[in-house]
């Protein structure tokens, strides 16, 4: 009975754990998953306004990217493997129909490398190209809601849709796993340059580096940030000048910060199990004195100090991965019981709704930690009291109680 | 068989040195009966520790099948008492939470004989003491003779040089005495060296030799005519 309620504790013990790494381990991977829908090693540039006085400039002079800016990056930097320049419309809710099916989305217009570095899961026809950009022309690539919207059930490759009330051919169709993402028209830079008026302006660029480097990653910003410093004369110090935001780095931080989390609960989970081995190795202290004639008697009879020793190791252990065992079991089943509960949420939730957990799990490196930990924890639960078990004189036999 | 000479013990408490044994010299031979009779203090257990390889002796020699015992590791002690000696105690000593069959077989379990061979043997000898049928329940389930029975098949399976019995009968009433009285006579009949360590007389005509200690020395042996416990 004694040794049934301690070993709860080391159940408790890891049950906790395992609970809490997987918990850990759930946050961690939503926070992949969220991440995932775009590609984790891209630079965005984004215009700002100067803030400090240079080279005989003032501040709060705005700072404009152009054709020319794309061309060179996509030249002379090391590093950059994909770009794409994307130009803002002049104005928002800019209406998209199709024969008399109409709605506003969000327009992208961009390069072709834009397809990688969104991670846009073209699933029929193509996208932007090349000849697009070149010949600015008036195609359109729909994402999956917006083709649900505007055609039903039909076939959109090759249909016309209208934007802005110039006719654009659909050429193909992505789908992406954010809802958000979906809802997207892509059509090439340079036609939306040229029916926006927007001569050689370009708001934004994204660059898609070939490295996994955070360190190569950082350079590469370093060198951009010269460039542009240069070009359009700025101070390189004046960081409202230029926005640059490194996803590369944002993942690994964020990813660093999420493991700190999983190793930080799961060393807290492990001082609960060290809890209950203290337990253990109390309650196997006192079951030892409660059986000093236990052990005399079978010297006696011709066990050696080892053969005592063994046994009450082994009985610690025994209680320890039996109750151990059993705390993995219920800790499995209780994620498997969140991860229920979070998939209903999320079923539940706006389609674009970040998730903040997901998939909690224990892979097979933990379980096979966790037993080993067990066993260990028995042993070690158990060493004390059978040293002291070990030494317990043959001589207690003869004696009566 | 067994040959003790001028053997002295003492403990120290404290400041104390207690001299407890003063110069035993004691022979006994193979296949004898013999009873140690002597008042607490008398240093009969103290005796029977040493013979029965659970302590060390300070000088003299003590002698068990032609090896001498002296200053043994506790590894190599609890070996020798496995081989040599088949204890029986008082209180039975049988461990609560194993069976009749798995009791007796224990002492074979420290010899690494596997377990089906000697569950075999033990039944072998509950049958000897009379409770096979006894085998599957526990000690809390049998009355003090059938517990004792239980101990002295336990006493015989690693077939040893002489049984040691420890007032066997001291916590059972007499027709139950008498009963494991005659046990221990059969198993002497059948060969085998008995000690019997006691306080009592009756018990103590029940042997053929009878060896008084008192004051740390052997103060006199007498042989008397043995009697022979009747089964009531």
């Amino acid at each position: 009975m004694r040794t049934l309620l301690t070993s709860l504790s080391v159940f408790w013990g890891i049950l906790i754990f395992i609970f809490l790494i997987g918990i850990g381990n759930g946050l961690s991977n939503a926070m992949k998953k969220n991440f995932s829908s775009d590609a984790t090693n891209t630079i965005w540039l984004h215009q700002g306004t100067t803030s400090k006085a240079w080279k005989g400039t003032k501040p709060g002079r705005r700072i404009r990217f152009d054709n020319y800016d794309l061309e060179y990056i996509a030249n002379n930097f090391e590093g950059v493997e994909l770009i794409s320049g994307r130009f803002w419309l002049p104005y928002d809710n800019i209406s998209i129909s199709y024969k008399n099916e109409f709605s506003s989305y969000e327009i992208n217009a961009c390069d072709p490398d834009f397809e990688i570095i969104e991670n846009s899961n073209v699933i029929t026809g193509r996208f932007i190209n090349d000849i697009d950009i070149q010949d600015n022309r008036k195609v359109a690539v729909l994402g999956q809601g917006v083709v649900d919207k505007l055609f039903k059930e039909q076939e959109p490759i090759g249909e016309y849709i209208k934007i802005n009330n110039v006719m654009f051919r659909v050429v193909g169709t992505y789908k992406e796993d954010n809802e958000r993402e979906n809802r997207r028209v892509y059509i090439p830079r340079t036609t939306a340059q040229k029916i926006f008026n927007g001569g050689q302006d370009v708001h934004n660029i994204a660059i898609g580096t070939g490295t996994t480097s955070v360190l190569d990653a950082k350079v590469l910003e370093t060198n951009l940030r010269n460039y542009m410093s240069r070009r359009k004369v700025f101070d390189p110090e004046d960081k409202k000048a230029l926005h640059i935001s490194n996803r590369l780095e944002d993942y690994t931080k964020t990813l660093g910060i999420f493991n700190a989390i999983t190793y930080t609960v799961g060393f807290f989970g492990l001082f609960t199990v060290f809890a209950g081995i203290i337990g253990i190795s109390n309650i196997m202290l006192i079951t030892v004195k409660d059986r000093t004639k236990e052990f005399g008697i079978r010297k006696a009879l011709g066990a050696t100090p080892m053969n005592i020793v063994m046994m009450v190791v082994v009985e610690a252990v025994i209680i320890t991965t039996a109750a151990g065992y059993m705390g993995i079991v219920v800790g499995i089943g209780l994620l498997t019981g969140a991860d229920a509960i979070m998939e209903m949420i999320i079923a539940n939730s706006p389609p674009d709704a970040p998730v903040m957990f997901r998939d909690p799990g224990i892979n097979m490196g933990v379980a096979v930690m966790a037993t080993a930990i067990l066993v260990m924890a028995g042993a070690i639960a158990g060493l004390i009291p059978a040293l002291k078990a070990g030494k317990v004189k043959p001589v207690i036999a003869l004696r009566d109680e | 068989m067994l040959n003790i000479k001028n053997l002295h013990k003492s403990y120290i408490t404290g400041a104390n040195k207690l001299h407890v044994l003063k110069g035993i010299n004691l022979e006994i031979a193979e296949g004898e009966l013999v009873s140690i009779m002597g008042s607490s203090g008398s240093g009969k257990s103290t005796l029977l520790n040493i013979i029965g390889i659970l302590d060390n002796y300070d000088s003299g020699s003590y002698h068990l099948n032609k090896e001498l015992i002296k200053n043994m590791s506790e590894t190599k002690a609890a070996q020798y008492r496995n081989r040599l000696i088949g204890f029986v105690f008082q209180s039975f000593n049988l461990i609560p939470f194993k069976n009749a069959l798995e009791n007796v077989a224990l002492p074979l379990y420290y010899q690494g004989v596997n377990r089906k061979k000697r569950n075999l043997i033990a039944e072998e000898y509950l049958e000897k003491v009379g409770l096979l049928n006894w085998k599957e329940h526990l000690p809390s389930e049998m009355s003090g003779g059938q517990k004792q029975r239980i101990a002295i098949a336990r006493a015989l399976i690693s077939n040893p040089e002489i049984i040691l019995a420890d007032e066997p009968t001291g916590a059972l009433d007499t027709a139950t005495s008498y009963e494991v009285m005659h046990l221990l006579q059969e198993i002497n009949k059948d060969g085998k060296t008995v000690i019997i360590v006691t306080h009592e007389n009756d018990i103590s005509l029940m042997t053929k030799r009878i060896i008084r200690l008192k004051d740390g020395i052997i103060e006199k042996e007498e042989f008397p005519e043995m009697v022979m416990a009747q089964t009531l």
